[in-house]
């Protein structure tokens, strides 16, 4: 069913095997609320996490979970300065299959290099854990777990992306994967953090939060990335707390059952009200995080069933 | 006297705009008759067989890695890359390291392309100082040394006084400029081209809108001081009414577009193939179409394939990292010929662009098939099919985006001067 050698992006997967994944992943989300997380699914397999830009949630949920599977886990942290060197990440290719990973989870600020590293790494699975503007898809199939599971499916939905979406890879994946779901997307926020185009992703556009969030189901806040803004997108913090910040009287306008997502880590008074972020009654974020680690377990189980049926065909080759 | 006969040719005239069967006679390096030749005794004849015999393409805004990066080209390998091409006259970039900024470099240029390319090589050179934007160059100098245009290459001055100063300095000296049109804020670190499939794909974009922008800038200051101007590279359908005002209202304006901007298009990139990473960067489709029509029209009057070697290192990066340009010697003529197979252009139109049209603005006798004209000349079947494979072009570098690919179009030999400059 999921017939992938990596997971690089939601953009090549078939909605069966974002549903086969999801469905291993809900396996796993119990187990671990029962208290049997731990198995040997990945025993004897290595598993290398790069992350060429900062990162901890997501570095340590794809580490936590390598390690609840039983795979050899280790976290190569690639300093900034070797990015501005570009040539280092074909180097780091080469210097990676003399060590043979079997899992590799990269991270890294430029679009696309996480899949020219795919293409230069041999008889190992990629796991894209962000790369640039592009894609984020284990944290796109996280969001869409929890949203199967408070909603009780993950069709004919209205789901509103708000904030940065210009800069966010999260969002890229996100409108991707419930796209192929079949839901309605909407995206809400400044002009100037809406990417060009936006209207051509068969997405609606919305750049007044209060009609954007009108009668949806599910909210998700972006980050808004400071640190990529290289010049004016916004006119000051407060002022877009006041015109897309998430609060009561904001969300108020969203259906009665809507739950409110955010990928982290927060901005409280920049994109979201700080006590809406903990109610529990509105805000999933808690389950996202955990939600994070058992995606990432499934996504790992079925590469790895992937590399060892594909490594089987080929010593079977060999014999013969 | 050395006499050479061409029988049996289709001849492409680009002046007449025209084509024609028929024959053409060489005499001491220089076209001495066309149409119905007597074949002169002693004569050389060679039997086109229907082929196609045009005046040899004249490539203007070619980058040669010498000086400064000779493993990715050298005038050799340029120049065999331009033969094998149908390109009888490269017309060099400045943007070299250092710069082609003074005579010196460019008297360096000269000596090295005389002593290696089989092809006529003619030099621009910086129009400011070391492509700084500060302070313009020795244009009257470098015009006596031989610089046949002045350009910063894809670097825009972006002060313009200083570009006003350095325009009507050149008027002075009746000096061409040659402008790329990119307007420097708005462009800032784009590598695509604003739209939906660069917002797929996370990419840095620049509105097309950029295009225009500078191109009116450059507009306004050309009627302001009288200066000849060139500007390499339109790519987009919204600068295109710009040009068209330009010219009818008289200014002394012409517009190139390379060939890939006329066959390719911004989803080529695909899964970030860097290759097609170009400066500007690839379009929209109907941008494409709209710039074939132009050049069918004549507003945009020169095709190029603003030839950029890089080397495996440079390219096989991250998109947004990775260095700009393609190799287009080799494959100009047949990528070109995509626009004929495709109902878009007749071979008379092609080779007015290719061939007449950079050599007029440029002021060379080449480009023509006339009486009196050079012997530089292309013998080509436009509709043979090949599949690209890139390890088999010339180049040094094999930066192509055409690796793969199927074309139709093979260059059969190439003369400059009467002398035949491809292998047999």
């Amino acid at each position: 069913m999921f017939r992938q050698s990596h997971l690089l992006g939601i953009e090549p997967l078939a909605p069966a095997e974002i549903t086969a994944l999801l469905d291993l992943a809900d396996t796993y989300a119990e187990k671990a609320r029962a208290g049997r997380a731990r198995g040997d699914d990945l025993a004897g397999l290595t598993q290398i996490n790069m992350f060429f830009e900062a990162s901890t949630r997501t570095q340590a949920s794809f580490e936590l979970a390598g390690k609840r599977l039983g795979a050899d886990v280790m976290s190569m942290a690639m300093g900034a300065s070797s990015v501005k060197k570009g040539e280092t990440l074909i180097d780091t290719a080469l210097t990676l299959n003399a060590m043979r990973p079997d899992l590799l989870v990269v991270r890294h600020p430029h679009s696309g290099a996480v899949d020219l590293l795919a293409q230069k790494v041999h008889d190992c699975a990629v796991l894209n854990a962000g790369d640039g503007r592009h894609e984020h898809p284990t944290q796109a199939l996280l969001d869409a777990l929890t949203i199967r599971r408070r909603k009780g499916r993950l069709h004919r939905l209205s789901v509103a992306i708000c904030g940065d979406i210009a800069h966010s890879r999260v969002a890229r994946s996100n409108i991707l994967l419930l796209g192929k779901m079949e839901n309605r997307v909407r995206l809400v926020g400044p002009p100037t953090l809406i990417p060009t185009g936006a209207a051509d992703l068969g997405v609606e556009v919305y750049e007044d939060m209060v009609e954007g969030l009108r009668d949806v189901d599910v909210v998700m806040m972006l980050r808004l990335q400071k640190e990529r803004m290289d010049g004016g997108f916004i006119p000051s913090e407060r002022e877009y707390y006041h015109r897309y910040g998430l609060d009561a009287a904001k969300l108020a306008h969203a259906a009665e059952d809507a739950i409110v997502m955010h990928p982290g880590p927060m901005n409280r008074g920049v994109e979201i009200d700080g006590t809406l972020a903990d109610d529990i009654h509105r805000s999933v974020i808690q389950t996202q995080v955990e939600m994070g680690v058992a995606v990432r377990m499934a996504a790992m189980d079925l590469l790895a069933r992937n590399l060892r049926a594909a490594r089987g065909v080929r010593a079977a080759e060999a014999v013969q | 006297m050395a006499e050479t006969v061409f029988t049996n040719a289709r001849l492409i005239d680009p002046e007449a705009g025209e084509e024609r069967r028929g024959a053409l006679l060489v005499r001491d390096g220089a076209i001495a008759a066309v149409g119905d030749v007597a074949i002169p005794e002693g004569a050389t004849v060679i039997d086109c067989r229907g082929a196609c015999l045009a005046p040899g393409i004249v490539d203007l805004g070619v980058q040669v890695g010498e000086p400064g990066a000779r493993h990715k080209e050298s005038f050799r390998s340029a120049g065999r890359a331009a033969a094998a091409g149908g390109v009888t006259t490269i017309v060099t970039r400045a943007d070299t390291g250092p710069p082609i900024d003074t005579p010196e470099t460019l008297e360096f240029i000269r000596r090295r392309a005389a002593e290696d390319a089989p092809v006529n090589v003619l030099p621009m050179a910086a129009l400011t100082k070391g492509r700084a934007g500060a302070e313009m160059t020795e244009i009257g100098f470098l015009k006596d040394a031989g610089a046949v245009a002045f350009s910063d290459g894809f670097r825009v001055v972006e002060n313009t006084r200083v570009l006003s100063r350095a325009l009507t300095y050149a008027r002075s000296c009746r000096a061409l400029v040659v402008s790329h049109v990119q307007d420097p804020g708005l462009s800032h670190g784009a590598v695509t081209t604003a739209g939906k499939f660069a917002s797929l794909k996370g990419l840095p974009a620049v509105t097309p809108m950029a295009e225009r922008m500078a191109l009116d800038r450059d507009i306004a200051l050309i009627e302001m001081t009288g200066a000849a101007c060139h500007f390499d590279q339109i790519t987009t359908a919204r600068a295109l009414p710009a040009l068209e005002r330009a010219k009818r209202n008289g200014l002394d304006v012409s517009a190139g577009v390379s060939v890939h901007h006329l066959t390719l298009n911004e989803f080529d990139v695909g899964d970030y193939r860097t290759f097609f990473k170009l400066t500007p960067p690839l379009r929209s489709e109907d941008d494409r179409m709209a710039v074939v029509e132009a050049v069918a029209s004549g507003l945009i009057d020169v095709i190029g394939s603003f030839h950029t070697p890089q080397d495996e290192e440079s390219k096989r990066l991250p998109f947004e990292a990775a260095a700009s340009g393609a190799v287009g010697l080799q494959t100009l003529l047949p990528a070109a010929l995509r626009l004929v197979h495709s109902g878009a252009l007749g071979l008379p139109t092609l080779f007015r662009a290719l061939s007449l049209n950079p050599a007029r603005r440029l002021g060379l006798p080449c480009g023509r098939l006339a009486e009196g004209a050079p012997a530089d000349l292309v013998l080509f079947d436009p509709d043979k099919p090949f599949v690209l494979d890139r390890f088999t072009l010339k180049s040094k570098s094999l930066n192509t985006p055409f690796d793969g690919a199927r074309m139709q179009g093979v260059v059969l030999g190439t003369w400059v001067a009467g002398r035949r400059v491809t292998e047999d």
